[in-house]
């Protein structure tokens, strides 16, 4: 890779760009630098609120509603994108420069063909008339693996999946054949599976095109497969940036390291349950399905006080509708749900406020888990009133102990509303809240997967600590085998509704493996800048062996 | 010439009530506690000016028998005078004096109407989160009868009731109410149907909470914000239907001041090129667009919309 000034795509010095918040002028990018070359693929890697997302858009000319470039240059091909009027650089935008966002169900408009959609940008900047940019769309559509590409530009967004959806809109963004494209997140909200197409797709096609990127992403393994170099951003300030070997192999900061050690935390094993113990929970052969549909087939487990068991399955495999039927949200239509050898009614409104009190969940999305209107006092304490009948003083107190069990300090906290908390406080909120009923067994649905890395990390661990400390068992949903690692005793994985596997956690991650869970497993991303060129090598191998 | 002039007074009117409404924000700020003047700080001028008109309507309704001059009904002068200074605005048709009994319409026209929109809006909005809450047969029969009654216009079928209960101020408070009400029901049931789904909900029904706590710790504040802009601009809506109805006789019923009616009685001096009669309908305009300055803007942070 040569220096010289005309390989140079995009410079950015000292940017700076403000937010505003409560009336005041806030800065969230505070003077970075970037330099990229004509094909390179810039990987940025922070937490959220790092200023990632907003240096992207940058990239463009753009700012947020509410936010302002207020300092520092940018340069892309020898434009200037401050100075340039916003006509030409609506006219860079979509042409030269591409933006792939992180919820392409989100992105695309709904009530247009897929492929209508691809042909807008093209046609709007004059490259090609409607008949080329429908042919070039099926080539492109091709080129991503895209199954049936002669046909599925003709699908609404709806009618495909989101994988699919996620590879269209890249082809979307090169429909113009840009210099630069800007993937925000492009597979956060995917199944690892999934995930695995989209990258090798997206990685295809930008050495392809030799098209310059900007990858956003707060999953070091991902952003390994992907980039030339690595930037490494906190709270709008770079921390380090080199290339993704040197990168991965010696970090230099502190705080990189730090990103880099996340993936360590793993409890002790557990002594085996002894034989008889009645398990708290007993999930027996339970068929249940929405409409004529069967989502669970006849799955079968039991977890024990004091154990973890992960449920671990992609999006449809029916590990969320479990949690329902166990909650009664959803009475099965066969089997049973035990509660310390007692069954329980089919349906949560036949429980007794104690069978309620017992089992509690925890909720994926801690934003629509807590009622915004509530303070942490009334959203923690009204379980503790409900179930324990403690009033005024003893309340009081018993709010406050929770808080600070979730590491939270009471006098400051009590009296705040969620919408003044973190992602990963209002989380802790949702575990104050199960805990306040004082169950013997919580749900804990995908609780980590909306969160950075580190905070996920302090609420495993903070969940470790209690579940020591107040006997408790956990069901575990999720499709994050890093999570499955750090916390589970026993595992059960499920597929369209089956269990295809279960055992202790050891078992699990040594062979042999049932197919379905080989393909999971692999398909977790590692550190290693090679895994996803070896992976691939792999299985064509295997494919072509079979 | 003329039309210069005209427009330069109707200049004037809007930076006068800019002014107004900047003077009264400013005021407003400082001399509210801290939590409320942050909210004051986000009010555009309209808004400012649109509040200070509604406080100044309910101001003059409270101390009607103080401010008006003379009696609310008594005949003090000769029928139609002129502006002069004893009777300010002139007498009515009857010979009422015109400024007492347009504060007095204030009291009985805005003092009803504010009644009315209250009683439809615990109607619709009761009704209409149980419908969300509930669903099933519950929601099943609450819409289908909304969808009826809805299916009437609104003035014909109010016209229709009146005459068979009979014309009276309860009467008609209730009639408007329950027709009213079904607007309000179809809004509070398709806001609470988008909360319901919340997992906050679901978490609060896993918890056994009842019914009434479910509505009113969990869904209701958040679907104030929609509900309170509603109420704004349903208040402009039955205040219109009630002077309609004083207009045609079946509303607000003599002697008793009321602006609709106030109108109808002095139309013939129109003929004149009097401006008089058009004061309580100007009344009527001047509350109806402050009020929904201030809806503009109660919509505008609820929803979260910029610029």
């Amino acid at each position: 890779m040569s220096e010289t000034h005309k390989d140079v795509l995009l410079t950015m010095k000292g940017l700076r760009i403000e937010g505003r918040s409560d009336e005041q002028w806030m800065e969230i990018v505070k003077g970075v630098d970037l330099t990229l070359h004509k094909g390179e693929v810039l990987g940025l890697i922070g937490e959220s609120g790092a200023g990632k997302s907003t240096i992207g858009l940058a990239a463009m000319g753009f700012a947020r509603d509410g936010c302002r470039i207020s300092g520092g240059e940018i340069m892309f091909d020898g434009i200037n994108m401050r100075e340039t009027s916003e006509t030409e650089r609506r006219n860079l935008r979509g042409k030269r420069i591409a933006y792939v966002a992180q919820s392409a169900a989100a992105s695309f408009n709904p009530s247009h063909k897929l492929i209508d959609q691809y042909s807008e940008a093209p046609i709007q900047h004059s490259v090609m008339s409607r008949s080329e940019a429908q042919g070039d769309a099926i080539d492109l559509y091709r080129r991503m693996q895209l199954p049936n590409p002669d046909e599925i530009g003709f699908r609404y967004p709806h009618q495909v999946s989101g994988g699919q959806l996620q590879r269209a809109m890249t082809a979307m963004a090169m429909a113009c054949r840009p210099d630069l494209i800007i993937f925000d997140e492009p597979t956060t909200a995917l199944d690892v599976t999934t995930q695995i197409e989209v990258l090798s797709a997206i990685r295809d096609i930008v050495e392809q095109f030799d098209t310059a990127a900007i990858y956003i992403t707060h999953d070091l393994a991902v952003v390994a497969q992907m980039a030339d170099k690595i930037k490494v951003l906190l709270k709008g300030e770079e921390v380090e940036e080199s290339d993704t070997k040197s990168m991965l192999n010696n970090p230099t900061q502190d705080y990189t390291k730090s990103l880099w050690a996340v993936r360590s935390f793993t409890r002790p094993d557990q002594p085996p349950v002894e034989k008889g113990t009645t398990p708290v929970v007993s999930v027996r052969n339970v068929t249940a399905g929405y409409g004529s549909i069967d989502v669970l087939k006849g799955i079968s487990f039991d977890i024990h006080a004091r154990r973890t068991m992960a449920v671990v399955g992609e999006s449809g495999s029916g590990n969320s509708t479990t949690a329902r039927v166990i909650t009664g949200l959803l009475p099965p239509r066969r089997g049973e749900v035990l509660f310390n050898g007692e069954a329980l009614p089919p349906d949560y409104r036949n429980r007794s406020r104690d069978q309620l009190r017992q089992a509690q969940m925890i909720y994926q999305m801690a934003d629509t888990a807590l009622n915004p209107k509530l303070k942490l006092r009334d959203l923690i304490g009204r379980p503790a009133q409900m179930y324990l009948g403690l009033q005024g003083k003893q309340l009081e107190d018993r709010i406050k102990d929770l808080l600070n069990l979730i590491e939270l300090e009471p006098d400051q906290y009590i009296d705040r509303l969620p919408s003044e908390l973190s992602g990963g406080q209002k989380q802790r909120i949702g575990i104050a809240r199960a805990l306040a009923a004082e169950p013997q067994f919580i749900i804990c649905d995908e609780v980590t997967s909306a969160l950075d890395q580190l905070v996920a990390e302090g609420i495993l661990k903070l969940l470790d600590k209690l579940q020591g400390e107040f006997n408790l068992a956990y069901m575990f949903i999720t499709h994050d085998l890093a999570t499955v690692k750090a916390i589970a005793d026993e595992v059960v994985v499920m597929k369209e509704g089956i269990v295809v596997e279960k055992g202790p956690k050891a078992e699990m991650f040594q062979p042999p493996h049932d197919p379905y869970t080989e393909l999971l497993l692999s398909s977790v991303p590692e550190m290693d800048p090679d895994w996803l060129s070896t992976l691939l090598e792999e299985r064509a191998r295997k494919a072509s062996g079979a | 010439m003329g039309f210069l002039i005209g427009l330069f007074w109707l200049a004037a009117v809007i930076v006068a009530s800019m002014a107004l409404g900047w003077l009264f924000r400013t005021i407003a700020i400082a001399i509210s506690p801290h939590g409320v003047a942050k909210e004051f700080r986000t009010m555009p001028l309209t808004a400012g000016f649109g509040l200070l008109m509604i406080l100044t309507y309910v101001f003059v309704a409270i101390f009607a028998p103080i401010i008006a001059p003379f009696p609310e009904t008594e005949i003090v002068g000769r029928e139609y005078q002129a502006w002069d200074n004893v009777h300010l605005l002139g007498t009515d048709n009857l010979g009422r004096d015109m400024l007492s009994r347009l504060i007095y319409g204030a009291r009985n026209t805005v003092g009803i109407a504010f009644v009315t929109t209250a009683l439809a809006f615990i109607l619709g909005s009761v009704l209409g989160l149980l419908a969300a809450v509930v669903g099933g047969w519950l929601d099943q029969f609450l819409s289908r009868t909304v969808d009826v009654l809805m299916a009437i216009p609104a003035l014909i079928f109010a016209l229709l009731l009146l005459t068979i209960v009979g014309t009276s101020i309860i009467n008609m408070i209730i009639v408007i109410a329950v027709i009213d009400a079904t607007r309000v029901f179809r809004l509070a049931r398709a806001v609470a149907m988008n909360i319901v789904v919340m997992d906050y909900v679901e978490a609060a029904k896993l918890r056994g909470e009842g019914l009434w706590r479910l509505i009113t710790r969990e869904i209701l504040p958040n679907a104030m914000a929609p509900l309170v802009a509603e109420f704004g601009l349903r208040f402009c809506f039955v205040f219109l239907t009630i002077s309609a109805l004083s207009f045609l006789g079946l509303g607000i019923q003599p002697p008793t001041a009321d602006w609709g009616s106030m109108v109808k009685d002095n139309a013939t001096l129109i003929s004149f090129g009097d401006i008089t009669p058009l004061l309580p309908a100007g009344a009527i305009a001047l509350l109806t667009v402050s009020v929904n300055f201030v809806v503009d803007w109660q919509l505008h942070r609820a929803s979260g919309l910029k610029e």
